[in-house]
């Protein structure tokens, strides 16, 4: 049961459920409900060693997919609009960078008297309602059907909103490449935001993310959302531990294990410019979607008023005998 | 007389309500696109919203909901006192098509926004450019038939 969805048997059993998904997720037009069909990750992060064995992989299988800027960078305006080069120091791997785009945290944390020393990888979460995807203005960045979001970087112009608007600030630019240079490059744009993309090009082949086949310690796994969160709750409950990405930002594709509270190792983390938190996050999309009944009873509301003017005005048109004509 | 002259009133009321339901729905769709920070817009002081994604979408919304009950409004409002007014012209044909075809790719993408929606990538890029564009042709067909005093109805 405990090893129900690690590595091999995900390629038996998660293999036919991710060819299908992938298979339909070709250009449809309908809107698809599609809980069951989307693929979460756990990590549990008690088996971390901190080896990078992952980071290394990561880096490594996704390589071609890094960006190769052409340089020099053609002038920006106005000046105060960032260049930002990650080209020159592709090997930092103590962050998120275009470059890197899964690294190890490392805290220490007491819990119920035991001092913890742990090592988290942090990538994007792959969040269930992702407002990186739903709020890029082009449709640049993309939400699949298996639960991977991942930014086109034939299409992102740059412009790093999906980063204002992510919970964890995850997407990294990198200047100097991508569609803007073909546009107006000196008036907008400013390259391509770069994340983890959950080996998209993988999965839809039925393997497993490189990060995951990697790790020599099965600290990963992947599997249909809802049994990788009743997975989770037993272990939890197993080791009285604590969960984040359930909940956070309306639900995450990315679920850790932890036998110290997330608070505590949130403390703990270095945070910063690529260096995510494991704070809280509200839903961020649910203020605007709570909005959209109201678009529905709107127009009823204004036809309703339209009715009743028309009543009044009928009604005191007969009685003055109503010959308006 | 004086009933007639408070349906003018009335009506110059709501044409107000809607340019001006109209411009914000402008300037916070635009908004949504990352240029009023790196264009100085949002350091003026008291625009600092412009560049703050979440304000100006919710913003979005709240407009979207003034217009959709406007044009509800409007839409039964004409039909019902189709015998005693003026119809509307062809200018005015055009920009309610327009506004109409606003409202229907702006109210897909409001779907798309809701959790567990997945549209195929190619029509969420279709949307986008085509509420963008039409938000264009909108402002252009404004200005010409202002410039031109072309009324919506005659
Ligand atoms: C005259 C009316 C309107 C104008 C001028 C306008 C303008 C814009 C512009 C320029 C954008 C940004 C470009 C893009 O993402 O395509 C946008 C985005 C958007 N508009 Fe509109 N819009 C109007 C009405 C509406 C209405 C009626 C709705 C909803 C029923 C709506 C919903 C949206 C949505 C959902 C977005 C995407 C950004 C987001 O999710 O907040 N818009 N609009
Ligand atoms: S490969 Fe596994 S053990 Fe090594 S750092 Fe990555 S997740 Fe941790
Ligand atoms: S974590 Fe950030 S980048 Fe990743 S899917 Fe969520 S909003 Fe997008
Ligand atoms: S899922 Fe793929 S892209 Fe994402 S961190 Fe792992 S190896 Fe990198």
């Amino acid at each position: 049961m405990e090893k129900q969805l690690s590595r091999r048997s995900f390629l038996k059993s998660g293999l036919a459920a991710a060819c299908a998904v992938s298979a339909s997720s070709l250009p449809r037009p309908a809107a698809a409900r599609n809980e069951t069909s989307q693929l979460a990750t756990l990590i549990d992060i008690r088996k971390c060693i901190g080896c990078e064995a992952c980071v290394e992989a990561c880096r490594e299988s996704n390589y071609d997919k890094f960006p190769k800027p052409e340089k020099p960078f053609p002038k920006m305006y106005p000046d105060r609009v960032p260049v930002m080069d990650w080209s020159d120091k592709q090997d930092v791997r103590d962050r998120l960078t275009p470059y890197n785009w899964l690294y190890i945290q490392y805290a220490e944390a007491e819990h119920k008297g035991e001092t913890f020393y742990l090592t988290i990888p942090r990538r994007c979460m792959h969040c269930v309602n992702p407002p990186c995807v739903k709020l890029c203005p082009w449709g640049a960045a993309r939400r699949l059907e298996n639960g991977i979001s991942r930014i086109d970087s034939d299409l992102c112009l740059g412009g790093s909103k999906c980063k204002t608007v992510c919970p964890w600030k995850i997407p990294e630019r990198q200047t100097g490449v991508g569609l803007y240079l073909d546009i107006l490059p000196a008036f907008a744009g400013n390259g391509v935001m770069y994340k983890c993309d959950r080996c998209y090009n993988l999965v839809a082949k039925g393997e497993l993310p490189a990060c995951i086949e990697a790790c020599p310690e099965d600290v990963q796994k992947i599997g249909p959302r809802d049994e990788i969160i009743r997975e989770a709750k037993k272990i939890a409950q197993e080791i009285d531990g604590y969960i984040y990405g359930e909940t956070e930002n309306g639900g995450t594709n990315t679920i850790y294990i932890s036998p110290v509270p997330f608070e505590k190792l949130n403390q703990s983390i270095e945070k910063g410019p690529g260096k995510p938190h494991l704070a809280p996050a509200e839903d961020s999309m649910e203020d605007g979607n709570n909005l959209a009944a109201a678009m529905l009873i709107a127009p009823v509301a204004g036809i309703a008023a339209a009715a009743g003017k028309f009543y009044k005005m009928t009604q005191s048109e007969n009685q003055k005998g109503g010959d308006r004509e | 007389m004086n009933n007639a002259g408070n349906e003018a009133k009335k009506r110059s009321a709501g044409r107000y309500l809607y340019l001006l339901v109209v411009f914000f729905l402008t300037l916070t769709g635009f908004a949504q696109m990352p240029i009023f920070k790196r264009y100085y817009i949002a350091d003026i002081p008291g625009l600092g919203w412009l560049a703050q994604f979440y304000v100006t979408h919710y913003m979005h919304y709240l407009f979207a909901i003034v217009l959709l009950a406007i044009a509800g409004y409007w839409i039964a409002d004409y039909w019902l006192t189709k015998n005693r007014r003026g119809r509307l012209t062809v200018s005015g044909y055009v920009r309610a098509s327009i506004v109409f075809a606003i409202i229907v790719t702006g109210a897909l993408l409001v779907i798309r926004n809701l959790p567990d929606v997945v549209l195929s990538p190619n029509l969420i890029i279709f949307l986008d450019v085509a509420h963008l564009g039409l938000a264009v042709t909108l402002l252009a067909a404004g200005a010409i038939c202002l410039i031109l005093k072309k009324p919506w109805v005659l």
